[in-house]
């Protein structure tokens, strides 16, 4: 027994000291240090969005009173509702030609840019960026008065040309047309930024032979160009497509949903019924019916954006 | 080192005589021996209205040994009902929270009874209108007690000089200031046509169509004047009546005499029309009012607050109550019952009117004919007939008798201001009223 004992202890005291020296090894590991360095920034991504995201899936959950699990309900329930496939369709529209126009816009900008003089680019680079950095509830309430529906300085300007007066946030296709002006006023800079930077990438040589060869303007944009800048191209599309179908500022401020609910996307929607008309767990529904679909989405266009650079 | 043995008799004798020292000591009392109390309320308007609240709550703290923290909480941007949200959902915060119109129904199972002060409350101050009870009850227990601070009534505020020159209305004396109104004519059929006058002069009424509080409050008030109700009290669908297409008809005449761009107004905007001096009524509290005092004199010298038009079934008027409410969560609950009995003493609804120039409406029968209103000028007496001296206006909200938490929703969702908007554009009477039917349906939900 004694000896067994013994043995026991011997063997625990080597494995403590394997233990240890495992423990070093493993901090000297790079990957470990990584980890380890990463770690406040998980746990603070962990209880800032992990925790609300799965608090929101568990109250989705939930019947209108917080007090009975009904599983999938209230998806159900929102399923046979007019105004969320009014709400649905609008938030597609808004999101997809928002982010068509500032793709566009940041792309032609990128160019112009790319074209002025190295000394007067920053210059352009910093103007251009303003929309941007300005936070959107600020700049959004300036749009506001711009389209005010009694006092619009846009209206007022266009009287002098004998246009107008247009019901900028009082008819639906305007109103419409309003949000996702803003919408791309806002976001165009961000396109604009990370296409000068994949255009500063693509190497001269490239040009130079699309030149030798005869390649036009046309071709050496669609045969250099925009393969060079494929991948930013699609990681932009792709978080600007997530944040744009999640906006809320800019149509809370601007119509906050109207005219006659036609300009309402997810986020304003839930907080209509979940916070203001109290039905949090519907509210909660509202905004998370767009997660599997974007995610679908994401997982496609990273996988392919994966696959070009094992290939290149 | 002798050691005295204590004696069984002499232990007994000594925890008698320590047990009635302590008993019989004077209770020394710190500065905050009876602890803390924080409260959440809603961010005045008015500047320097807050000031008030303060002060009563600082006089009853430094009174009661109750350390208190006032935190003023605006409603822009929903500041407040998000606020009422996470506290509800994290089961902390504030131990008393001003909660606005609907959400002590909302919320009703994490408040606190009030019945045990607002039964005292009512007999000192008097009775409560409906809308108060129908807003703070569940049940027969009271969910808050009703807060002079905030609440408000969105009456006419009429350009004196518009509606005489314009509409043949004088408004000052059908709402003589001092004494009762000589209202009978003061009808829809009136309104209507006073809105036609003056939109042909160039000074249309100011009334919003929106999805805001403004637009759909006063829709409501003209639904209830022709007994139009979506649900009724019951709970029952009654959006298929002839009074709910009788209102979205009348909704359609007057719609043609508003400003176009009514559909996009927001609460601001018929502020702004009035301050602008571009038309010759808005319904509003008299916040408009006091604005232009400041921004427009001339225009509030020509300002009259007064009662709603009266419809076939009665004369109703826009109220929106304030209540302080406790959570069930507060850890000191005796003290906030005291400390809201001290703010609803007449004497502490008195100050803080006064401190809002009169913006702010008691709830109680016996507090309605305070001088601030006869005193505020200019004109002098303009906000006389603002509290509703005369009783001779029903205090209501739109969407009321619905159950309060379908009536929320019918609230929120501006259901009322959306038919009308429908019907105006040219969608069939049918065709809105199912829809209204449908959305209603979809309210209902538990």
């Amino acid at each position: 027994m004694v000896d067994v004992a013994f043995q026991s202890n011997r063997a625990a005291a080597a494995q403590s000291g394997r233990r240890r020296v495992g423990l070093r090894n493993a901090l000297r590991r790079k990957s470990m240090a990584a980890f380890l360095m990463t770690l406040p920034l998980i746990l603070l991504i962990a209880i800032l969005v992990l925790y609300p995201a799965l608090y929101s899936l568990h109250l989705a959950t939930l019947n209108k009173a917080m007090t009975k699990f009904v599983g999938f309900g209230n998806f159900e329930f929102l399923f046979k509702r007019d105004t969320f496939w009014l709400v649905v369709k609008q938030s597609c529209i808004f999101a997809i030609s928002a982010v068509i126009f500032k793709a566009l816009l940041g792309f032609i900008v990128a160019h112009f840019v790319h074209n002025v003089p190295a000394n007067k680019q920053r210059k352009w680079r910093g103007m251009l960026l303003v929309p941007w950095v300005i936070p959107p509830a600020m700049s959004t309430l300036a749009w506001l008065w711009l389209f005010d529906p009694s006092y619009s300085a846009f209206n007022y300007t266009l009287s002098f040309f004998g246009i107008g007066p247009i019901p900028w946030t009082g008819d639906a296709m305007w109103a419409r047309f309003s949000v996702i002006l803003v919408n791309v006023w806002y976001g165009a800079p961000f396109f604009m930024i990370m296409y000068l930077a994949a255009l500063k990438s693509v190497p001269d040589q490239l040009y130079e032979a699309a030149a030798i060869d005869g390649a036009n303007w046309w071709q050496r944009i669609w045969y250099v160009t925009l393969p060079m800048m494929r991948n930013i191209i699609a990681i932009t599309t792709l978080f600007s497509l997530i944040v744009t179908f999640a906006n809320f500022d800019i149509v809370r401020i601007l119509t906050a949903g109207g005219p006659l609910d036609h300009t309402h996307i997810f986020a304003t929607w839930a907080f209509r019924v979940g916070i203001e008309g109290s039905d949090v767990p519907l509210g909660a529904s509202v905004s998370l019916f767009m997660v599997p679909i974007l995610a679908v989405a994401a997982i496609f266009i990273l996988r392919d954006i994966t696959k070009r650079g094992n290939e290149a | 080192m002798s050691r005295k043995k204590l004696s069984r008799r002499e232990f007994v004798a000594a925890t008698a005589l320590s047990s009635a020292a302590l008993i019989t000591a004077p209770y020394v009392r710190g500065a905050y021996a009876a602890g803390k109390l924080s409260m959440g309320f809603w961010d005045h308007w008015v500047p320097g209205a807050n000031s008030a609240s303060t002060e009563l709550v600082n006089e009853w703290a430094a009174k009661e040994k109750v350390e208190v923290q006032i935190d003023y909480i605006t409603s822009q941007g929903n500041k407040n009902i998000v606020t009422i949200a996470a506290e509800a959902q994290a089961k902390s915060g504030h131990d008393i929270f001003q909660m606005p119109t609907w959400w002590p129904q909302a919320n009703a199972e994490l408040l606190e009874p009030v019945n045990d002060i607002m039964d005292p409350l009512i007999k000192l101050n008097g009775d409560v209108n409906g809308t108060v009870k129908y807003l703070g009850q569940a049940g027969g227990k009271w969910l808050g007690v009703p807060a002079s601070v905030g609440s408000q009534i969105k009456g006419p505020c009429s350009r004196i000089d518009l509606m005489k020159k314009h509409a043949n209305i004088d408004v000052q004396e059908m709402y003589p200031a001092g004494s009762e109104p000589k209202a009978d004519n003061w009808t829809l059929d009136t309104f209507l046509k006073a809105a036609e006058a003056c939109h042909k002069a160039g000074f249309p009424f100011g009334i919003g169509l929106g999805e805001t509080s403004d637009s759909v409050d006063t829709a409501g008030a003209i639904f209830q004047s022709f007994g139009a109700q979506l649900v009724d009290a019951k709970g029952n669908l009654t959006v298929k009546t002839d009074a709910v297409r009788q209102a979205l008809d009348y909704y359609k005449k007057l719609l043609a005499f508003l400003p176009p761009d009514v559909s996009a107004w927001d609460d601001a905007s018929n502020n702004k029309w009035l301050v602008a001096g571009k038309g010759a009524m808005i319904l509003n509290p008299p916040s408009a009012w006091a604005v232009a005092k400041r921004d427009a004199p001339q225009v509030a010298e020509q300002c009259w607050t007064h009662g709603f038009p009266a419809g076939p079934k009665g004369r109703f008027a826009p109220y929106l109550p304030f209540f302080w409410s406790i959570w069930s969560f507060s850890k000191n609950k005796e003290a906030a019952k005291s400390l809201l009995s001290h703010l609803s003493q007449p004497a502490s609804i008195e100050k803080m009117v006064v401190a809002s120039g009169g913006y702010d409406l008691p709830a109680y029968e016996k507090l309605t004919t305070l001088k601030v209103w006869a005193e505020q000028t200019p004109p002098k007496g303009t906000l006389y007939h603002y509290p509703n001296p005369y009783k001779h206006q029903t205090l209501s909200i739109a969407a009321s008798p619905a159950p309060p938490k379908i009536a929320q929703q019918i609230y929120f969702q501006a259901t009322l201001t959306k038919m009308c908007l429908r019907y105006y554009q040219g969608e069939s009477m049918e065709k809105t009223l199912a829809w209204a039917e449908g959305e209603c349906e979809g309210f209902m939900r538990s």
